[in-house]
């Protein structure tokens, strides 16, 4: 007989190996970074590729785990990215540690992020396959324009928020008092931001998104969610209440992606809203697609390999994308078509899979 | 006076809609994908013609022949090379496939013709003056609502009465069966991305003579909006495009003119929201029984 320990289970043996691979991969690329082996342009790579994995991770949620194709998901991350400003703005002078103002500024651009994926849920979930993803793209859209229209300042009397519709309105009509600052103008974004994201702080974010991640879908919740996505009449039978799950993995998966953009907003000292359009949806969703859907480890590989590789092939400059493109196309071909699959298969036998999940 | 123009443009942009909608909606039907390099033909279309003009000093109808022909070959090297062999594969692979093939098509032409912006001559020029001077419509406007009524009716004709239009048909409903009955599936495919893109052809002509710049990115937002055109009025379904996207055009153009430039595609997606909610498989969409 073998002795049950915590570490028996594969899958908590397996979370616990991606935990320390992580925990590894920081500690090197830290102290790689502190003895200047790294350029600046691969250091300035650290943060934006902590953000991407944790907003894959929070899209693989949505897709993985859920079944539900999301194209809007940049609109999640807008969201939590122009909340984070606005917050650690307006409260730099009473909280000066960046630190502290960080984790506040994600929290809160989270918790935004989760409102906005809740209210976004509520019609979106009512609908199916390509009717919903194609919904999820024109919330994205609208979020998008919506916050291009913000123009949000502050002064001691508090936040000034105006809204800019015509496209005629300016910072000046914020009516904003002496030493009052503007935080988001509108179609300019958010200029002159202090940035406050460090690579630790993206660690520990990526750190804790796995955490929930991974654990989620081996709660009770996530039993639901993934039997919902496999057969939604016969979990609906069982009596799982599939309004409630699907909400709750899409609401976190929003929050997720919402705590990611706070982290990337808060990188740059300015960003304009357009940055979160349809494009960077659609990359996101191409992490999560070759990293496996519903597979988290997948997702980390795949975020962090596709993020850098445009930046390694910089040899090949004006080439660069093209290609990217080839090889997206090529990696879905040969991992997708039956012909290759059975060619790998041959060639790397299967492993049997001995134990009963 | 003023409300009759806006309701001409958007009558003329939402015939551009309906045309590369149709190419979604019958891609759609058929191969049962999400062709998201659809939008980029149309650009590639706009180039085509615009180099036959400019660089080799051809006149407009040889360009919109050229242009057509060579998007017509586009759409079935496409399909061949990066479509055909995922045919058993997810959606979500053959999805991101086309995205592979989207950016591939941008950053090519993006190297071949630059980054910046070209100012495209439009094929068709001069304007109809109707009441005393009161209503000024450009001849583009009436010929592009002219071309999507005589594709319509084209279209329609071609898939219900052609031998070719009912193999597509029966593909769309069951591809085994179909297959069964001796129709060449591969074929048929390979054909519906040929007129696809032979329509997003002439949808780049248009475009780009009623907005009349070209850049690489040129046909991403217009292959947004009439995949949501195509959503908009049922996905699969052919008038259902042509509707989708002639009202989609309308509520654009009347955002546009009425409450804010900024927000028109909001109001756009607004719309389409809301009649998803009330209507979910679109306008003239098919219902489909969920079995157990």
């Amino acid at each position: 007989m073998k002795k049950k320990s915590f570490f028996a289970d594969r899958t908590t043996r397996r979370d616990f190996m991606t935990y320390a691979i992580v925990i590894i991969c920081f500690i090197a690329l830290s102290l790689l970074a502190s003895n200047k082996v790294l350029g600046r342009a691969q250091i300035g790579l650290l943060v934006p590729v902590c953000c991407w994995i944790v907003a894959a991770l929070g899209l693989n949620l949505c897709v993985g785990v859920l079944g539900e194709l999301s194209l809007g998901h940049a609109g999640f991350m807008s969201v939590g990215c122009f909340t984070g400003i606005t917050v650690s703005e307006a409260v730099s002078n009473a909280i000066p540690d960046p630190t502290l103002r960080l984790i506040m500024a994600v929290i809160i651009g989270a918790v935004f992020a989760g409102i906005v994926g809740f209210l976004v849920g509520i019609p979106v979930l009512r609908l199916k396959g390509d009717y919903l993803a194609i919904v999820t793209l024109a919330f994205g859209e609208i979020i998008k324009d919506i916050v291009n229209c913000l123009i949000i300042g502050v002064d001691e009397k508090g936040l000034h928020i105006i809204f800019n519709a015509s496209g005629t309105k300016s910072a000046s009509d914020l009516g904003l008092a002496e030493g009052g600052k503007t935080i988001i103008q509108g179609a300019q974004g958010a200029v002159g931001t202090t940035t406050i994201s460090t690579f630790l702080g993206g660690f520990v974010l990526v750190m804790i998104a796995l955490i929930i991640v991974l654990n989620f879908v081996k709660s009770r919740s996530g039993r639901a969610v993934m039997a919902i996505r496999d057969n939604r009449i016969a979990a609906e039978a069982s009596g799982v209440n599939v309004t409630r799950y699907k909400m709750i993995a899409f609401t976190l998966s929003a929050a997720i992606a919402g705590a990611a953009g706070v982290l990337y907003g808060l990188n740059f000292s300015s960003i304009v809203a357009t940055k979160f359009n349809f494009n960077t949806s659609i990359l996101i969703l191409v992490y999560v697609v070759l990293g496996g859907l519903g597979k988290m480890q997948g997702t980390l590989i795949a975020a962090t390999v596709l993020y850098v590789l445009p930046e390694l092939l910089r040899a090949f400059s004006d080439y660069r994308m093209l290609v990217y493109a080839i090889v997206l196309i090529i990696v879905m071909i040969t991992t997708n078509n039956q012909q290759m699959k059975n060619l790998f298969l041959k060639i790397i036998p299967k492993r049997k899979n001995k134990e009963v999940q | 006076m003023v409300f009759l123009s806006y309701l001409i443009s958007g009558l003329s942009l939402g015939s551009v809609y309906a045309i590369i909608a149709l190419g979604y909606t019958m891609v759609y039907g058929i191969a049962k994908m999400l062709n998201f390099a659809h939008g980029d033909v149309i650009m590639v279309g706009g180039y085509v013609s615009f180099l036959t003009m400019n660089s080799l000093g051809l006149p407009s109808w040889l360009a919109v022949i050229l242009a057509v022909v060579v998007c017509t070959v586009l759409g079935i090297v496409i399909e061949g090379l990066a479509y055909k062999p995922l045919r058993s594969a997810s959606s979500l692979a053959v999805l991101i496939t086309a995205i592979g093939v989207s950016y591939f098509l941008q950053n090519a032409a993006q190297l071949l013709f630059g980054a910046n912006p070209v100012v495209y001559i439009p094929v068709i020029s001069g304007t109809i003056s109707l009441f005393d001077g009161q209503l000024n419509i450009s001849v583009v406007s009436v010929v592009t609502i002219a071309v999507c009524i005589v594709i319509m009716i084209c279209l329609s004709a071609f898939i219900s009465k052609s031998k070719m239009g009912k193999a597509m048909r029966a593909c769309s409903e069951d591809k085994s069966a179909a297959r069964l009955m001796g129709i060449n599936v591969n074929k048929t495919i390979s054909v519906t991305f040929a007129i696809g893109s032979a329509l997003a052809a002439i949808a780049g002509v248009l475009l780009c003579s009623s907005y009349p710049t070209l850049m690489p990115t040129t046909g991403s937002m217009p292959g947004i909006k009439a995949f949501t055109a195509a959503v908009f009025g049922g996905i699969g379904s052919v008038p259902g495009a042509f509707i989708g996207g002639l009202l989609l055009g309308i509520i654009e153009s009347m955002a546009k003119a009425y409450v804010s430039t900024n927000l028109a595609n909001s109001i756009v997606f607004a719309v389409l929201i809301i009649v998803l909610l009330v209507r979910p498989v679109g306008i003239l969409g098919k219902k489909v029984r969920e079995k157990v």
